[in-house]
């Protein structure tokens, strides 16, 4: 007879590597993201590319899927279990393998908290830039399978533009190694992007070699407040065609500036339509003068008032009302929504005001708040998951949305991911062949659909 | 099996818990073992779960809930405000129900301590008095000597060299019922001593009792008071509690006292919840509310009507601040005792590092789980001899003691407002 899988295990691994409980597994059944969860079979606690090697053999052999898991943070159901399947938590591979003050990278395993990379490289003068919001406990390693975006998008990029290799286990249980530390290198295909945004159904990613810049010296915020969300998305494009790039460029809507002042008090009036977070960095000079034509720009773009802060107590004052969105919108209703529709940077103001008349034809409330400068939306609606006609309501509504998103030439997720939370939306976005594409990627890195099936897609 | 207060519960609490992760680092059991079980929305899950009756109320479980500290540290972390109080104390209380983890040791322990002296204050003042007479006229000594102590239980061997100093005079013994200041009174306030703070602080309450007066309060000290209700609530004696908490409204005439101060931060923290705990009475509800509005904690009611500014303490101190959770992530009282402190002129006030971090006294917690309490105890230990500070500042009995078991006699620990009574005294007496 064949043992179970959590006995099979324990030939591989010693025992402390491996749950198995109920009250282990019901826990291991959910990550960040609202309403989605699935009892596992197993949890495995892999602390070396050999374990995760020899875990792969033995699903493969038995036919088991296995999902990888970091904290649990991701917001689209990526790292929901199978059924009957294994978690592959990858937090006790939590090493810093090497830092290289000479190249300015640095090599890690996945399970490290992202804001421990930034701890560490700080104390040289430098920054990791990617700042997802859940940085103080996400895991490096779910921000490459995710390819996170975070507030510094617009100036600095996402994820990917930071990895410059890494070592990952197929699901037959080899080990690869992808990329180096050179800027150049066109040698074969570049196949480490092929698993930067995979979500964990190509390979498990066992070291990641990153990119790391220049931390910058300087840094200034402002506050606009804006009568129409109109002039405040003019005052936006005026900035970038001024070649100027901020760091932070976000913004709240009125619905969500009303929670916050609820929630915060921020001080600030509840009638503007649209407020903007704007923060300049880099060498002070630059800085200075940015910060000037900045405010220079907002003065001729209908701002109602502007705020610039003298020092960092101000500067964190002024970010308040950003930085407490959501956490005043979640308190409000049992289920939180949270969306992550991104458009075309130059469409962002028509998007918004679409997603109030969806909130005003459904009935719902939604609030929107997130990245002015990549065009990356953060639609939060607020309902709960018992009534279920509000829930009705709700997916209506976001059929809508992406619907509109994709009409203005935008993508359905723009850092959260499609797991499990937007697959049915998927092949909207990939139309003609690429869909298939797709597929046959998937098969062929993994014939017998065990690394987190039923994520993304369906092959 | 009697019905689950998990289940019977509003479901909306459970349900306020979308398990973004960001409860994690702030949990001192999820970063001792980085196990989800041990965090605090593994903990909601699991509660979620046997109110679904998907998961049998077992020993696992009652032990995941004895192994979290109650810290409320995943409250001040939580976007989405989920009350975990109220679920932890509803889980606590059905574990109890339902004699999850009952054995006779257990039982007795909590038949003394619970049920009997936190119930009675003349009688815990009393066992009070019989420990000072122990530890003050000799015979500690002797029996330490003598080797008795080894006949003892094992526990109770391992807490004799634990016990608190018991103070010579109680609270009663030097704060009078009823005490005005020299001009016409801003205020009327009543005090609240605490049970174990009585014993081993009372001159903490006096100090209190002299801030209130300096700052124009008439203040009213009942001598007879009864235990918030809080070790009871925490420990899943719901009645009790409840029992305590009506006990206390009715001995107050709430309209004529403008607030009722509490200057322990795990009392004051259960006080304010009266009106959670009574919902379902239909007499004490809205006195509840009442009371619930008037409690303030003694550092929030000073900034609340402004604090005459003292004058510096007799000798220049470097001072560091450990927050209570209770005060800190229960009540959200945070800024208040800095700005107290800060207010001393030659008080040099030093930043402490993962001051927000439990210190593993957790209300009776490092009896139960002395292990965790240990290891949280040296971390704060270690974090408060980095700050090089002469004084360690703390509004709450229980971390009093856990700090001071271990910092003392090196760092001595001061609670903010006998450091604000020292200053106002030394102003006087210069003057």
């Amino acid at each position: 007879m064949v043992a179970p899988i959590p006995q099979a295990l324990e030939s591989l691994l010693s025992p402390e590597q491996i749950l198995s409980s109920a009250e282990d597994l019901i826990v291991y059944g959910y990550d960040g993201t609202a309403g989605l969860k699935q009892r596992p079979l197993a949890v495995v606690f892999p602390e070396s590319a050999e374990d995760v090697s020899k875990v792969l053999r033995l699903a493969a052999e038995r036919d088991i899927p296995v999902t990888t898991r970091g904290s649990g943070t991701g917001l689209s159901g990526g790292s929901i279990p199978s059924e009957n399947g294994i978690v592959l938590c990858l937090q006790r591979m939590n090493k810093i393998l090497e830092f290289d003050t000479a190249n300015l990278t640095i090599l890690v395993e996945p399970g490290v908290v992202t804001e421990t990379i930034n701890q560490a490289v700080s104390k040289e003068g430098l920054l990791y830039p990617p700042d997802p919001g859940s940085m103080k406990i996400s895991t490096i390693g779910g921000n490459v399978a995710n390819n996170s975006g975070g507030l510094r998008g617009l100036k600095y990029g996402v994820t990917r533009d930071y990895v410059m290799g890494m070592q990952a286990v197929l699901p037959n249980g080899e080990t690869i190694w992808l990329g180096n530390k050179c800027v150049k290198d066109v040698a074969g295909y570049n196949l480490k992007d092929l698993f930067i945004g995979s979500e964990g159904t190509l390979g498990v990613i066992t070291q990641i070699l990153l990119k790391l810049v220049p931390r910058p010296v300087a840094r200034r915020t402002m506050l606009a407040l804006f009568d129409s969300m109109e002039d405040a998305a003019a005052a936006v494009s005026k900035i970038i065609a001024a070649k100027i790039i901020p760091c932070t460029l976000e913004f709240v809507d009125r619905f969500t500036l009303q929670c916050v002042e609820d929630f915060a008090q921020a001080g600030l009036p509840t009638d503007c339509e649209a407020v903007l977070l704007i923060e300049t960095d880099g060498h002070p000079a630059q800085v200075e003068e940015e910060a000037e034509q900045i405010q220079n720009i907002l003065a001729q773009s209908n701002a109602r008032e502007t705020k610039t802060a003298k020092n960092e107590e101000e500067a964190n004052q002024l970010a308040t009302a950003r930085r407490s969105a959501f956490a005043a919108l979640a308190r409000i209703r049992p289920t939180t929504i949270l969306e992550d529709v991104t458009v075309p940077r130059d469409k962002l103001a028509e998007m918004i005001r679409f997603v109030q008349k969806t909130a005003e034809k459904h009935d719902l409330k939604i609030a929107s708040f997130g990245h002015f400068g990549d065009g990356n939306l953060h639609p939060t609606i607020l309902a709960d998951e018992r009534d279920a006609d509000e829930m009705k309501r709700v997916h209506q509504a976001l059929e809508d949305l992406f619907e509109k998103t994709l009409e203005l030439g935008g993508t359905i997720t723009g850092e959260h991911g499609v797991g499990l939370a937007k697959k049915a939306h998927l092949h909207d976005q990939y139309q003609d062949y690429s869909y298939t594409l797709l597929k046959q990627i998937k098969k062929t890195l993994d014939p017998q659909n065990l690394l987190n099936p039923g994520k993304t897609f369906d092959v | 099996m009697s019905k689950l207060r998990l289940a019977e519960m509003d479901y909306s609490v459970l349900q306020q818990c979308m398990h973004c992760g960001m409860c994690l680092p702030s949990c001192p059991t999820y970063n001792t073992t980085g196990l989800e079980r041990n965090s605090p929305r593994g903990r909601i899950a699991l509660m979620r779960s046997i109110a679904d009756g998907e998961l049998e109320l077992k020993e696992a479980f009652a032990e995941e809930m004895n192994y979290c500290l109650g810290c409320l540290a995943c409250t001040s972390a939580c976007p989405a405000g989920v009350e975990y109080a109220s679920l932890f104390e509803a889980s606590r209380a059905d574990i109890e129900e339902n004699r999850i983890l009952d054995t006779s040791e257990r039982r007795f322990w909590r038949w003394i301590t619970i049920r009997t002296l936190f119930l009675h204050p003349r009688l815990l003042r009393l066992t009070g008095r019989a420990l000072w007479i122990y530890q003050n006229l000799g015979l500690e000594k002797l029996v330490r000597a003598s080797g008795i102590l080894k006949l003892l239980p094992k526990k109770l061997r391992e807490l004799e060299p634990l016990a608190p100093r018991i103070r010579e005079s109680f609270t009663h013994e030097l704060v009078a019922e009823s005490e005005s200041p020299p001009e016409k009174p801003r205020y009327r306030v009543a005090l609240l001593t605490g049970c174990v703070q009585d014993l081993i602080l009372s001159e903490l309450n006096r100090d209190t009792a002299d801030v209130l007066l300096v700052n124009g309060c008439e203040v009213l000290t009942l001598p007879n008071q009864a235990c918030c209700g809080s070790l009871h609530s925490h420990n899943g004696e719901e009645e009790l509690a409840k029992q305590l908490a009506r006990k206390n409204i009715d001995s107050y005439d709430l309209e004529n006292v403008d607030a009722i101060i509490s200057n322990a931060g795990g009392c004051g923290s259960h006080l304010k919840r009266y009106a959670h705990l009574l919902s379902n009475d239909s007499e004490y509800a809205n006195k509840a509310k009442t009371w619930d509005s008037k409690v303030k904690d003694i550092h929030e009611w000073l900034c609340e009507i402004g604090f005459c500014p003292p004058g510096p303490l007799p000798v220049a101190k470097q001072v560091t601040y450990h927050p209570s959770c209770h005060l800190n992530h229960g009540q959200g009282v945070r800024q208040q005792p800095v700005e107290i402190l800060k207010a001393i002129p030659n008080l040099t006030l030093v930043p402490l590092t993962d001051a927000d971090t439990c210190c593993g006294s957790a209300g009776i917690y490092n009896l139960t789980q002395p292990e965790q309490a240990g290891q949280l105890q040296s971390q704060k230990a270690s974090h408060i001899r980095d700050t090089r500070s002469d004084i360690v500042a703390t509004a709450n009995p229980g971390c009093h003691l856990q700090i001071q078991n271990a910092v003392f006699p090196k760092i001595e620990v001061r609670h903010p407002i006998s450091l604000l009574a020292e200053a106002y005294r030394n102003c006087a007496i210069s003057d």
